[in-house]
Protein backbone atom coordinates (compact mmCIF):
# COMPACT_ATOMS: atom_id res chain seq x y z
CA UNK A 1 0.00 0.00 0.00
CA UNK A 2 1.09 3.55 -0.79
CA UNK A 3 1.16 6.36 1.75
CA UNK A 4 -1.10 8.45 -0.88
CA UNK A 5 -3.67 5.59 -0.83
CA UNK A 6 -3.21 5.08 3.00
CA UNK A 7 -3.58 8.47 3.29
CA UNK A 8 -7.23 8.18 1.75
CA UNK A 9 -8.63 5.62 3.29
CA UNK A 10 -7.50 7.34 7.24
CA UNK A 11 -8.74 10.42 6.24
CA UNK A 12 -12.43 9.04 5.24
CA UNK A 13 -12.14 6.51 8.26
CA UNK A 14 -11.34 9.09 10.30
CA UNK A 15 -14.20 11.83 9.00
CA UNK A 16 -16.84 8.75 9.85
CA UNK A 17 -14.96 8.13 13.37
CA UNK A 18 -15.32 11.80 14.21
CA UNK A 19 -18.33 11.80 13.32
CA UNK A 20 -20.22 9.12 15.09
CA UNK A 21 -17.98 10.55 18.23
CA UNK A 22 -19.50 13.45 18.11
CA UNK A 23 -22.89 12.02 17.68
CA UNK A 24 -22.48 9.73 20.62
CA UNK A 25 -21.31 12.77 22.68
CA UNK A 26 -24.55 14.58 21.66
CA UNK A 27 -27.31 12.13 22.40
CA UNK A 28 -25.41 11.31 25.73
CA UNK A 29 -25.29 14.65 26.41
CA UNK A 30 -29.08 14.88 25.55
CA UNK A 31 -30.68 11.97 27.31
CA UNK A 32 -33.18 12.37 29.36
CA UNK A 33 -32.12 9.40 31.86
CA UNK A 34 -28.94 11.60 32.38
CA UNK A 35 -31.26 14.83 32.93
CA UNK A 36 -30.59 14.23 36.86
CA UNK A 37 -26.52 13.80 37.19
CA UNK A 38 -25.94 16.65 35.02
CA UNK A 39 -28.12 19.06 37.14
CA UNK A 40 -26.00 17.45 40.29
CA UNK A 41 -23.42 18.91 38.29
CA UNK A 42 -24.19 22.49 37.83
CA UNK A 43 -23.86 22.57 41.23
CA UNK A 44 -20.74 21.77 42.05
CA UNK A 45 -18.95 25.54 42.15
CA UNK A 46 -21.41 26.07 45.04
CA UNK A 47 -20.83 22.65 47.19
CA UNK A 48 -17.16 23.74 48.05
CA UNK A 49 -17.75 25.76 50.93
CA UNK B 1 -9.79 33.32 61.16
CA UNK B 2 -13.92 32.86 62.43
CA UNK B 3 -14.60 32.12 59.36
CA UNK B 4 -12.97 29.19 58.62
CA UNK B 5 -13.49 27.78 62.15
CA UNK B 6 -17.18 28.05 61.74
CA UNK B 7 -17.56 26.47 58.25
CA UNK B 8 -14.85 23.71 59.58
CA UNK B 9 -17.01 23.07 62.37
CA UNK B 10 -20.78 22.57 61.07
CA UNK B 11 -19.09 20.60 57.96
CA UNK B 12 -16.52 18.01 57.26
CA UNK B 13 -12.72 19.53 56.88
CA UNK B 14 -11.60 21.07 54.09
CA UNK B 15 -8.55 20.53 52.26
CA UNK B 16 -6.58 23.96 52.63
CA UNK B 17 -6.41 25.06 48.96
CA UNK B 18 -3.14 26.68 47.66
CA UNK B 19 -4.10 30.46 47.32
CA UNK B 20 -0.59 32.73 47.46
CA UNK B 21 -0.43 31.70 43.79
CA UNK B 22 -3.55 32.81 42.64
CA UNK B 23 -3.50 36.13 44.45
CA UNK B 24 0.00 36.88 43.69
CA UNK B 25 -1.27 36.29 39.80
CA UNK B 26 -4.33 38.18 40.44
CA UNK B 27 -1.95 41.50 41.57
CA UNK B 28 0.04 40.37 38.06
CA UNK B 29 -2.99 40.60 36.09
CA UNK B 30 -3.23 43.88 37.04
CA UNK B 31 0.05 44.84 36.53
CA UNK B 32 0.49 43.02 33.02
CA UNK B 33 -3.35 44.74 31.79
CA UNK B 34 -2.43 48.44 32.53
CA UNK B 35 1.24 47.32 30.79
CA UNK B 36 -0.62 45.93 27.87
CA UNK B 37 -2.89 48.90 27.64
CA UNK B 38 0.15 51.68 27.90
CA UNK B 39 1.55 49.59 25.05
CA UNK B 40 -1.44 50.06 23.00
CA UNK B 41 -2.11 54.05 23.17
CA UNK B 42 1.66 54.52 22.54
CA UNK B 43 1.33 52.59 19.28
CA UNK B 44 -1.97 54.27 18.66
CA UNK B 45 -0.27 57.46 19.12
CA UNK B 46 2.12 56.64 16.95
CA UNK B 47 0.00 55.83 14.03
CA UNK B 48 -1.47 59.11 14.47
CA UNK B 49 1.76 61.06 14.95
CA UNK B 50 4.40 59.19 13.27
CA UNK B 51 7.55 61.07 15.06
CA UNK B 52 7.16 59.35 18.04
CA UNK B 53 8.96 56.66 17.48
CA UNK B 54 11.56 59.62 17.92
CA UNK B 55 13.96 57.81 15.24
CA UNK B 56 14.88 55.17 17.92
CA UNK B 57 15.08 51.27 16.78
CA UNK B 58 13.83 50.43 20.29
CA UNK B 59 10.61 52.18 19.63
CA UNK B 60 9.90 51.28 16.42
CA UNK B 61 6.20 50.49 15.85
CA UNK B 62 7.44 47.19 14.02
CA UNK B 63 9.31 46.65 17.65
CA UNK B 64 6.79 48.22 19.82
CA UNK B 65 3.52 46.24 18.18
CA UNK B 66 4.43 42.78 19.34
CA UNK B 67 5.54 43.82 22.58
CA UNK B 68 1.90 45.15 23.14
CA UNK B 69 -0.13 42.01 21.31
CA UNK B 70 2.06 39.83 23.89
CA UNK B 71 1.57 41.89 26.62
CA UNK B 72 -2.07 41.59 26.26
CA UNK B 73 -2.87 38.19 24.64
CA UNK B 74 0.13 36.09 26.62
CA UNK B 75 0.92 38.47 29.78
CA UNK B 76 -2.51 39.73 30.96
CA UNK B 77 -5.00 37.16 29.35
CA UNK B 78 -1.65 34.52 30.79
CA UNK B 79 -1.91 35.25 33.58
CA UNK B 80 -5.31 35.97 34.72
CA UNK B 81 -5.17 31.91 32.96
CA UNK B 82 -2.83 30.45 35.14
CA UNK B 83 -4.54 31.84 38.52
CA UNK B 84 -8.05 31.25 37.81
CA UNK B 85 -7.16 27.78 36.06
CA UNK B 86 -5.78 26.93 39.74
CA UNK B 87 -8.46 28.65 42.08
CA UNK B 88 -11.29 26.92 40.10
CA UNK B 89 -9.19 23.21 39.62
CA UNK B 90 -8.87 23.32 43.44
CA UNK B 91 -12.48 24.09 44.17
CA UNK B 92 -14.18 22.56 41.81
CA UNK B 93 -12.17 19.15 42.39
CA UNK B 94 -12.43 20.14 46.22
CA UNK B 95 -8.52 19.25 46.04
CA UNK B 96 -5.31 20.89 46.89
CA UNK B 97 -3.66 21.75 43.81
CA UNK B 98 -1.09 18.63 42.95
CA UNK B 99 2.50 19.44 43.63
CA UNK B 100 1.04 22.32 46.47
CA UNK B 101 2.53 25.72 46.69
CA UNK B 102 5.83 25.13 44.93
CA UNK B 103 4.67 23.65 42.06
CA UNK B 104 2.24 26.54 41.93
CA UNK B 105 4.86 29.12 42.22
CA UNK B 106 7.37 27.59 38.88
CA UNK B 107 4.83 27.67 37.22
CA UNK B 108 3.67 31.54 38.04
CA UNK B 109 6.79 32.35 37.90
CA UNK B 110 8.02 30.63 35.09
CA UNK B 111 5.70 32.18 33.02
CA UNK B 112 6.38 35.26 34.30
CA UNK B 113 10.26 34.84 33.53
CA UNK B 114 8.98 33.64 29.43
CA UNK B 115 7.09 37.12 29.57
CA UNK B 116 10.26 39.02 30.36
CA UNK B 117 12.31 37.75 27.79
CA UNK B 118 10.18 38.02 25.20
CA UNK B 119 9.47 41.10 25.68
CA UNK B 120 12.60 42.28 25.98
CA UNK B 121 13.85 40.41 23.25
CA UNK B 122 11.23 41.89 21.01
CA UNK B 123 12.77 45.67 21.87
CA UNK B 124 16.23 44.33 21.03
CA UNK B 125 15.13 42.89 17.70
CA UNK B 126 15.07 39.26 18.59
CA UNK B 127 12.10 38.17 16.62
CA UNK B 128 11.28 35.10 14.70
CA UNK B 129 8.86 37.40 12.72
CA UNK B 130 5.61 34.89 13.58
CA UNK B 131 2.16 36.21 14.31
CA UNK B 132 1.51 35.51 18.31
CA UNK B 133 4.74 33.09 17.91
CA UNK B 134 7.76 36.23 17.65
CA UNK B 135 9.59 34.63 20.43
CA UNK B 136 12.92 32.94 19.64
CA UNK B 137 13.94 29.39 19.85
CA UNK B 138 15.72 29.59 23.82
CA UNK B 139 12.49 31.33 24.85
CA UNK B 140 10.27 28.54 23.43
CA UNK B 141 11.61 25.93 24.69
CA UNK B 142 11.61 27.46 28.04
CA UNK B 143 7.93 28.00 27.95
CA UNK B 144 7.87 24.56 26.95
CA UNK B 145 9.13 23.69 30.29
CA UNK B 146 7.09 26.05 32.15
CA UNK B 147 3.58 24.74 30.31
CA UNK B 148 4.65 20.90 31.19
CA UNK B 149 4.71 21.91 34.45
CA UNK B 150 1.05 24.00 34.43
CA UNK B 151 -0.55 20.87 32.80
CA UNK B 152 0.88 18.68 35.61
CA UNK B 153 -0.41 20.73 38.06
CA UNK B 154 -3.64 21.23 36.92
CA UNK B 155 -4.18 17.04 35.78
CA UNK B 156 -2.50 16.20 38.87
CA UNK B 157 -5.22 18.23 40.93
CA UNK B 158 -8.15 16.70 38.65
CA UNK B 159 -7.03 13.31 39.07
CA UNK B 160 -6.84 13.11 42.40
CA UNK B 161 -10.12 14.99 43.14
CA UNK B 162 -12.34 14.49 45.52
CA UNK B 163 -15.48 15.43 43.73
CA UNK B 164 -16.67 12.40 41.39
CA UNK B 165 -17.78 14.52 38.31
CA UNK B 166 -15.15 16.80 36.40
CA UNK B 167 -16.94 20.63 36.36
CA UNK B 168 -17.69 21.86 33.08
CA UNK B 169 -14.93 24.49 33.57
CA UNK B 170 -11.91 22.31 33.63
CA UNK B 171 -12.75 20.99 30.60
CA UNK B 172 -12.83 24.16 28.94
CA UNK B 173 -9.05 24.82 30.78
CA UNK B 174 -7.86 21.53 29.92
CA UNK B 175 -8.46 21.63 26.26
CA UNK B 176 -6.68 24.95 26.54
CA UNK B 177 -3.82 23.47 28.00
CA UNK B 178 -3.33 20.70 26.30
CA UNK B 179 -4.21 22.37 22.41
CA UNK B 180 -1.93 25.79 23.27
CA UNK B 181 1.12 22.95 23.86
CA UNK B 182 0.52 20.86 20.80
CA UNK B 183 0.37 24.72 18.70
CA UNK B 184 3.67 25.94 19.86
CA UNK B 185 5.51 22.98 19.87
CA UNK B 186 4.72 22.69 16.34
CA UNK B 187 4.66 25.91 15.26
CA UNK B 188 8.12 26.69 16.92
CA UNK B 189 9.83 23.48 15.22
CA UNK B 190 13.15 25.49 14.38
CA UNK B 191 17.15 25.41 14.22
CA UNK B 192 19.26 27.37 16.04
CA UNK B 193 22.21 28.92 14.09
CA UNK B 194 24.13 28.47 17.07
CA UNK B 195 23.45 27.10 20.68
CA UNK B 196 24.88 30.55 21.98
CA UNK B 197 23.02 32.86 19.44
CA UNK B 198 19.54 33.83 19.09
CA UNK B 199 19.14 33.59 15.86
CA UNK B 200 16.70 30.69 14.82
CA UNK B 201 14.92 28.80 11.61
CA UNK B 202 11.79 27.83 11.14
CA UNK B 203 11.70 24.30 10.22
CA UNK B 204 8.65 24.87 7.70
CA UNK B 205 8.83 26.81 4.60
CA UNK B 206 6.45 28.08 2.16
CA UNK B 207 2.83 27.74 2.33
CA UNK B 208 3.19 24.70 4.52
CA UNK B 209 4.71 27.27 6.81
CA UNK B 210 1.87 29.62 6.51
CA UNK B 211 -0.57 27.12 6.82
CA UNK B 212 0.94 26.11 10.20
CA UNK B 213 1.60 29.23 11.22
CA UNK B 214 -1.98 30.31 10.82
CA UNK B 215 -3.36 26.94 12.31
CA UNK B 216 -1.28 28.15 15.44
CA UNK B 217 -2.21 31.65 15.35
CA UNK B 218 -6.31 30.75 14.91
CA UNK B 219 -6.24 28.05 17.42
CA UNK B 220 -4.65 30.55 19.83
CA UNK B 221 -7.14 32.28 19.45
CA UNK B 222 -9.72 29.25 19.52
CA UNK B 223 -8.16 27.70 22.84
CA UNK B 224 -6.25 30.63 24.61
CA UNK B 225 -8.38 33.80 24.21
CA UNK B 226 -12.15 31.65 23.77
CA UNK B 227 -12.03 28.18 25.41
CA UNK B 228 -9.60 29.24 28.41
CA UNK B 229 -11.75 32.28 29.52
CA UNK B 230 -15.46 30.57 29.12
CA UNK B 231 -14.33 28.08 31.39
CA UNK B 232 -13.49 31.49 33.68
CA UNK B 233 -16.81 32.08 32.21
CA UNK B 234 -18.87 28.87 33.21
CA UNK B 235 -17.24 29.24 37.07
CA UNK B 236 -17.06 32.77 37.96
CA UNK B 237 -20.18 33.95 36.32
CA UNK B 238 -22.87 31.19 38.40
CA UNK B 239 -20.73 32.23 41.14
CA UNK B 240 -21.30 35.88 41.10
CA UNK B 241 -25.01 35.60 40.17
CA UNK B 242 -25.44 33.12 42.81
CA UNK B 243 -26.89 30.48 40.58
CA UNK B 244 -26.32 27.32 38.42
CA UNK B 245 -25.45 27.00 34.78
CA UNK B 246 -28.63 27.89 32.62
CA UNK B 247 -28.54 24.45 30.85
CA UNK B 248 -25.76 22.25 31.71
CA UNK B 249 -26.33 19.99 28.79
CA UNK B 250 -25.66 22.94 26.56
CA UNK B 251 -22.42 23.15 28.22
CA UNK B 252 -21.76 19.87 27.55
CA UNK B 253 -22.40 20.06 24.17
CA UNK B 254 -20.59 24.15 24.12
CA UNK B 255 -17.82 22.48 24.86
CA UNK B 256 -17.45 19.37 22.47
CA UNK B 257 -18.30 21.41 19.21
CA UNK B 258 -15.63 23.78 20.02
CA UNK B 259 -13.54 21.25 20.41
CA UNK B 260 -14.32 19.85 17.25
CA UNK B 261 -14.76 22.45 14.88
CA UNK B 262 -12.00 25.46 15.67
CA UNK B 263 -8.77 23.58 14.49
CA UNK B 264 -10.17 23.47 11.07
CA UNK B 265 -10.83 26.96 11.04
CA UNK B 266 -7.04 28.29 10.30
CA UNK B 267 -7.30 28.62 6.55
CA UNK B 268 -9.86 31.91 6.72
CA UNK B 269 -6.49 33.88 7.46
CA UNK B 270 -5.03 33.13 3.80
CA UNK B 271 -7.83 33.43 1.57
CA UNK B 272 -6.43 34.63 -2.14
CA UNK B 273 -2.96 33.25 -1.18
CA UNK B 274 -1.00 30.49 -2.73
CA UNK B 275 -2.94 28.15 -0.41
CA UNK B 276 -5.09 25.26 -2.34
CA UNK B 277 -8.42 26.30 -2.93
CA UNK B 278 -10.18 23.93 -1.10
CA UNK B 279 -8.38 24.34 1.66
CA UNK B 280 -9.77 28.07 2.20
CA UNK B 281 -12.94 26.20 1.12
CA UNK B 282 -12.97 23.91 4.20
CA UNK B 283 -11.49 26.97 6.71
CA UNK B 284 -14.78 29.52 5.55
CA UNK B 285 -17.14 26.30 5.90
CA UNK B 286 -15.79 25.59 9.50
CA UNK B 287 -15.82 29.37 10.26
CA UNK B 288 -19.12 29.72 9.67
CA UNK B 289 -20.31 26.49 11.50
CA UNK B 290 -18.54 27.88 14.62
CA UNK B 291 -21.41 30.32 14.99
CA UNK B 292 -23.53 27.54 16.31
CA UNK B 293 -21.71 26.42 19.20
CA UNK B 294 -20.81 30.06 19.82
CA UNK B 295 -23.86 31.47 20.17
CA UNK B 296 -24.95 28.36 22.22
CA UNK B 297 -22.68 29.02 24.52
CA UNK B 298 -23.71 32.61 24.90
CA UNK B 299 -27.45 31.80 25.36
CA UNK B 300 -26.01 29.74 27.78
CA UNK B 301 -24.02 32.71 29.96
CA UNK B 302 -26.91 34.94 29.63
CA UNK B 303 -29.50 32.86 30.78
CA UNK B 304 -27.56 32.42 33.97
CA UNK B 305 -28.83 35.25 34.96
CA UNK B 306 -32.84 34.87 34.39
CA UNK B 307 -34.45 35.51 37.36
CA UNK B 308 -30.77 37.24 38.46
CA UNK B 309 -31.37 40.28 36.16
CA UNK B 310 -31.42 43.29 39.02
CA UNK B 311 -28.01 42.05 40.06
CA UNK B 312 -26.88 43.75 37.21
CA UNK B 313 -27.79 46.86 38.46
CA UNK B 314 -26.24 46.31 41.88
CA UNK B 315 -22.88 44.65 40.81
CA UNK B 316 -20.45 46.08 38.17
CA UNK B 317 -18.09 42.95 38.52
CA UNK B 318 -21.26 40.87 37.25
CA UNK B 319 -22.06 43.42 34.37
CA UNK B 320 -18.19 43.19 33.18
CA UNK B 321 -18.41 39.85 32.92
CA UNK B 322 -22.25 39.75 31.25
CA UNK B 323 -21.15 42.56 29.20
CA UNK B 324 -18.31 40.14 28.02
CA UNK B 325 -20.16 37.65 27.06
CA UNK B 326 -22.65 39.73 24.75
CA UNK B 327 -19.13 40.65 23.18
CA UNK B 328 -18.12 37.40 22.87
CA UNK B 329 -21.57 36.48 21.24
CA UNK B 330 -20.90 40.17 18.42
CA UNK B 331 -17.38 39.06 17.74
CA UNK B 332 -17.75 34.87 17.18
CA UNK B 333 -20.92 36.52 14.69
CA UNK B 334 -18.64 38.84 13.16
CA UNK B 335 -15.64 36.26 12.80
CA UNK B 336 -17.37 33.98 10.15
CA UNK B 337 -18.92 36.83 8.68
CA UNK B 338 -15.36 37.99 7.76
CA UNK B 339 -14.26 34.47 7.09
CA UNK B 340 -16.53 34.06 3.79
CA UNK B 341 -14.15 34.70 0.58
CA UNK B 342 -16.48 37.16 -0.78
CA UNK B 343 -16.52 39.71 2.61
CA UNK B 344 -12.69 38.71 3.24
CA UNK B 345 -11.76 40.00 0.07
CA UNK B 346 -13.09 43.59 1.28
CA UNK B 347 -11.72 43.07 4.91
CA UNK B 348 -8.72 41.05 4.94
CA UNK B 349 -5.20 43.50 5.38
CA UNK B 350 -7.75 46.37 6.49
CA UNK B 351 -8.49 47.81 9.83
CA UNK B 352 -11.77 46.12 10.00
CA UNK B 353 -9.50 42.76 10.92
CA UNK B 354 -8.34 45.51 13.71
CA UNK B 355 -11.08 46.43 15.04
CA UNK B 356 -12.45 42.63 14.99
CA UNK B 357 -9.44 41.33 17.11
CA UNK B 358 -10.53 44.15 19.68
CA UNK B 359 -13.69 43.28 20.07
CA UNK B 360 -13.13 40.61 21.29
CA UNK B 361 -9.97 41.33 23.49
CA UNK B 362 -11.54 44.36 25.09
CA UNK B 363 -14.74 43.50 25.25
CA UNK B 364 -14.97 39.78 25.94
CA UNK B 365 -11.38 38.49 27.10
CA UNK B 366 -10.35 41.91 29.04
CA UNK B 367 -14.33 42.32 30.80
CA UNK B 368 -14.63 39.12 31.74
CA UNK B 369 -11.00 39.04 33.60
CA UNK B 370 -12.32 42.86 34.68
CA UNK B 371 -15.53 40.84 36.05
CA UNK B 372 -13.73 38.06 37.56
CA UNK B 373 -11.14 39.73 39.49
CA UNK B 374 -13.93 42.12 40.77
CA UNK B 375 -15.34 39.04 42.04
CA UNK B 376 -11.64 37.49 43.08
CA UNK B 377 -10.08 40.07 45.28
CA UNK B 378 -12.99 40.86 48.17
CA UNK B 379 -13.07 36.90 48.17
CA UNK B 380 -9.24 36.35 48.10
CA UNK B 381 -8.48 38.99 50.80
CA UNK B 382 -11.64 38.00 52.84
CA UNK B 383 -12.57 41.66 52.74
CA UNK B 384 -16.48 42.98 52.50
CA UNK B 385 -16.55 43.97 48.97
CA UNK B 386 -14.34 46.10 46.76
CA UNK B 387 -13.61 49.18 48.57
CA UNK B 388 -16.08 51.40 46.01
CA UNK B 389 -18.89 50.19 44.25
CA UNK B 390 -18.93 53.49 42.62
CA UNK B 391 -15.67 53.69 41.18
CA UNK B 392 -16.38 49.79 39.73
CA UNK B 393 -19.40 51.75 38.09
CA UNK B 394 -17.26 54.48 36.10
CA UNK B 395 -14.66 51.79 35.26
CA UNK B 396 -17.61 50.29 33.28
CA UNK B 397 -18.92 53.08 31.71
CA UNK B 398 -15.53 54.34 30.34
CA UNK B 399 -14.47 51.08 29.46
CA UNK B 400 -17.46 50.41 27.59
CA UNK B 401 -17.50 53.53 25.85
CA UNK B 402 -13.70 53.00 25.24
CA UNK B 403 -14.76 49.97 23.55
CA UNK B 404 -17.36 51.31 21.01
CA UNK B 405 -15.11 54.55 20.17
CA UNK B 406 -12.39 51.73 19.08
CA UNK B 407 -14.56 49.22 16.98
CA UNK B 408 -16.62 51.69 15.67
CA UNK B 409 -13.74 54.26 14.28
CA UNK B 410 -12.34 50.76 12.80
CA UNK B 411 -14.98 49.68 10.89
CA UNK B 412 -15.61 52.99 9.25
CA UNK B 413 -11.77 53.00 8.65
CA UNK B 414 -11.40 49.53 7.50
CA UNK B 415 -13.93 49.78 5.05
CA UNK B 416 -13.37 52.81 3.65
CA UNK B 417 -9.84 51.14 3.28
CA UNK B 418 -10.74 48.51 1.52
CA UNK B 419 -12.87 50.24 -0.92
CA UNK B 420 -10.61 52.47 -1.75
CA UNK B 421 -8.19 49.81 -2.71
CA UNK B 422 -10.41 48.26 -4.60
CA UNK B 423 -11.37 51.75 -6.80
CA UNK B 424 -11.05 51.64 -10.34
CA UNK B 425 -11.08 54.82 -12.55
CA UNK B 426 -13.10 54.54 -15.83
CA UNK B 427 -9.02 53.72 -18.01
CA UNK B 428 -9.32 50.57 -15.30
CA UNK B 429 -6.32 52.57 -13.29
CA UNK B 430 -6.68 52.05 -9.07
CA UNK B 431 -8.05 55.67 -8.23
CA UNK B 432 -5.99 55.91 -5.16
CA UNK B 433 -2.11 55.74 -4.37
CA UNK B 434 -1.53 53.83 -1.34
CA UNK B 435 -0.56 56.76 0.91
CA UNK B 436 -3.80 58.64 0.17
CA UNK B 437 -5.58 55.73 1.62
CA UNK B 438 -3.53 56.32 4.69
CA UNK B 439 -4.02 59.91 5.10
CA UNK B 440 -7.98 58.84 4.86
CA UNK B 441 -7.32 56.91 7.93
CA UNK B 442 -5.95 60.11 10.01
CA UNK B 443 -8.93 60.90 12.08
CA UNK B 444 -10.14 57.71 12.67
CA UNK B 445 -6.70 56.96 14.37
CA UNK B 446 -7.36 59.92 16.14
CA UNK B 447 -10.81 58.58 17.34
CA UNK B 448 -8.97 55.03 18.10
CA UNK B 449 -6.06 55.87 20.45
CA UNK B 450 -8.76 58.24 22.03
CA UNK B 451 -10.84 54.62 22.51
CA UNK B 452 -7.51 53.55 23.86
CA UNK B 453 -7.50 56.13 26.53
CA UNK B 454 -10.60 55.81 27.57
CA UNK B 455 -9.71 51.77 28.22
CA UNK B 456 -6.38 53.17 30.00
CA UNK B 457 -7.77 54.86 32.33
CA UNK B 458 -10.80 52.82 33.45
CA UNK B 459 -7.88 50.24 33.88
CA UNK B 460 -6.13 52.67 36.19
CA UNK B 461 -9.00 53.06 37.91
CA UNK B 462 -9.73 49.43 38.61
CA UNK B 463 -6.09 49.07 39.90
CA UNK B 464 -6.62 51.95 42.57
CA UNK B 465 -9.87 50.29 43.69
CA UNK B 466 -8.06 47.24 43.91
CA UNK B 467 -5.05 48.74 45.39
CA UNK B 468 -7.53 50.29 48.40
CA UNK B 469 -9.26 46.82 48.78
CA UNK B 470 -6.47 44.93 49.07
CA UNK B 471 -4.75 47.10 51.90
CA UNK B 472 -8.27 47.91 54.05
CA UNK B 473 -9.21 45.99 57.09
CA UNK B 474 -9.95 42.61 56.43
CA UNK B 475 -13.72 41.86 56.94
CA UNK B 476 -15.16 41.16 61.07
CA UNK B 477 -17.55 38.94 59.47
CA UNK B 478 -17.71 36.67 57.00
CA UNK B 479 -19.81 38.03 53.94
CA UNK B 480 -23.23 36.41 54.20
CA UNK B 481 -23.84 33.42 51.69
CA UNK B 482 -27.55 33.78 50.32
CA UNK B 483 -29.06 30.35 49.53
CA UNK B 484 -28.52 29.23 46.39
CA UNK B 485 -31.74 29.72 44.32
CA UNK B 486 -33.40 27.04 42.99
Amino acid sequence: MTLESFNQIATSVWTVWAVLVFTGIVSWALRPANRGRFEQASRIPFDEE
Amino acid sequence: MPSQAVASAVSRPQPRYVEDVVRAAVVLTMFWGIAAFLAGVVIASQLVWPQLSFDSEYLTFGRLRPLHTSAAIFAFGGTALIGTAFHVVQRTCRARLFGGAPLGWFVLLGYQLFIVLAATGYLMGITQSKEYAEPEWFVDLWLTVVWVAYLIAYLGTVMKREEPHIYVANWFYLAFIITIAMLHIVNNLAMPVSIVGSKSYVAWAGVQDAMIQWWYGHNAVGFFLTAAFLGMMYYYIPKAANRPIYSYRLSIVHFWSLVFLYIWAGPHHLHYTSLPDWAQTLGMVFSVMLWMPSWGGMINGLMTLSGAWDKLRTDPGLRFSVTAVGFYGMATFEGPVMSIKAVNSLSHYTDWTIGHVHSGALGWVAFIVFGTTYYLVPHLWNRPGMWSTRLMGWHYWIATIGIVLYITAMWVSGIMQGLMWRAYDELGFLQYSFIETVAAMKPFYAIRLLGGVFFLTGGLLMAYNMWRTIRGEPARVPAAQPALAA
